[in-house]
C-alpha cells in the first residue's frame, strides 16, 4: 500500500510530507511506547495516539516508515521538528484507532509479523 | 569473542534523569555512527532499540547514569551504568508487564513493562549488576554476523 492510498482511505491531513509512492508493508496500532518497540518491521505505518517527541525516536530506532495520530490529535512542535529532522512523514486523521487500523487492514495492509530480529 | 581482540569506544555520554527532550539523541547518534561502519541493517535496528531502552531506563527509572557503546570485529557491547536506586527485585523487573514507572513516564506512553524484556530479546548477551542504594550497570552484547555485517 502506498503511502498517498493512506492518506486517501483515512481522510488523513498531512503534517510532515513523505514519499507519496513510499510502499507501505505492514501497520502497527499501539499506545505504548515499547509495544512498538517490541515489534519492529521496515516500510510499516504507526497509528498512534502518542503525540510526544518520543514517538518520533521510538519510530526512528524501529525503522518506521510513517506515523499517523488518530482520534484528531495534533503533535506539538517539537515533535514535528524532530520529525522534519530525522525524515519521518506525519499525518493526522479524526478516525479513532480502531477504525483507522480497520480500513487499512481491509484495504490489504498487513498486520506486522510478530518475528523476532534474529 | 576473542580477548585480545581490539574494542573502540564509539559513544560515551551522560543522560540525565528525567529529562524525556533529550531522551533518544544519545541512541540516534550511535544507530547513525553503526550505519556509517557499514553494519548490516537488521542489527543496528537490534542495537538501536536496546540502546534506546536501555537510555530511556537511565531517564524514567534512575538518578541519572551514562551510556557507552564499544565496537569489536565481532559484537557491539552498550553498557548502561547509573548512580542509583538500583533494583531491588531483578527477577520482576524482567517480567512483562511489571513496571515501576512513575505517572509523567506513563503518561508519555511508557511504564508497559517491556523494556528490560525488549532489551534481553534484542541482546546476544546481557549481564546485569546492580546493588539497591548504589546503582546499576546493565551490559547488552550484540555479534556481528560474518555476512554482512562489519565493523571493519
Amino acid at each position: 500500500m502506498k503511502l498517498k492510498e493512506v492518506r486517501e482511505i483515512l481522510s488523513a491531513q498531512v503534517i510532515v510530507e513523505g514519499v507519496e509512492d513510499l510502499e507501505l508493508i505492514s501497520g502497527c496500532g499501539a499506545d505504548l511506547m515499547s509495544d512498538v518497540l517490541a515489534f519492529s518491521k521496515e516500510n510499516t505505518v504507526l497509528l498512534t495516539g502518542l503525540t510526544n517527541p518520543q514517538v518520533i525516536r521510538t519510530a526512528e530506532m524501529t525503522d518506521l516508515s510513517l506515523i499517523v495520530f488518530v482520534r484528531g490529535k495534533q503533535p506539538p512542535v517539537e515533535t514535528i521538528e524532530l520529525a522534519k529532522d530525522r525524515g519521518i512523514p506525519l499525518m493526522k486523521t479524526d478516525k479513532p484507532l480502531y477504525q483507522a487500523c480497520g480500513l487499512l487492514y481491509s484495504a490489504g495492509l498487513r498486520a506486522e509479523k510478530l518475528a523476532k530480529l534474529k | 569473542m576473542q580477548k585480545d581482540e581490539i574494542r573502540q569506544v564509539i559513544l560515551n555520554c551522560e543522560v540525565e534523569a528525567g529529562n524525556f527532550s533529550v531522551g533518544g539523541e544519545a541512541s540516534s547518534r550511535l544507530k547513525s555512527l553503526l550505519h556509517k561502519l557499514g553494519i548490516s541493517g537488521q542489527t543496528i535496528r537490534k542495537i538501536a532499540i536496546a540502546t534506546y531502552e536501555l537510555e530511556i531506563n537511565i531517564i524514567i527509572h534512575t538518578h541519572g547514569g551514562s551510556l557507552k557503546a564499544e565496537v569489536s570485529p565481532s559484537e557491539v557491547r552498550v553498557i548502561a551504568s547509573d548512580k542509583g536506586p538500583g533494583i531491588a527485585d531483578i527477577e520482576k523487573a524482567f517480567q512483562p508487564g511489571y513496571s515501576t514507572a512513575n505517572q509523567k513516564a506513563r503518561e508519555m506512553g511508557f511504564g508497559a513493562g517491556m523494556g528490560l524484556c525488549n532489551i534481553k530479546r534484542y541482546s546476544d548477551e546481557l549481564h546485569v549488576e546492580t546493588e539497591v542504594g548504589k546503582g546499576t550497570e546493565i551490559e547488552a552484547r550484540i555479534y556481528l554476523r560474518e555476512s554482512g555485517d562489519s565493523s571493519e
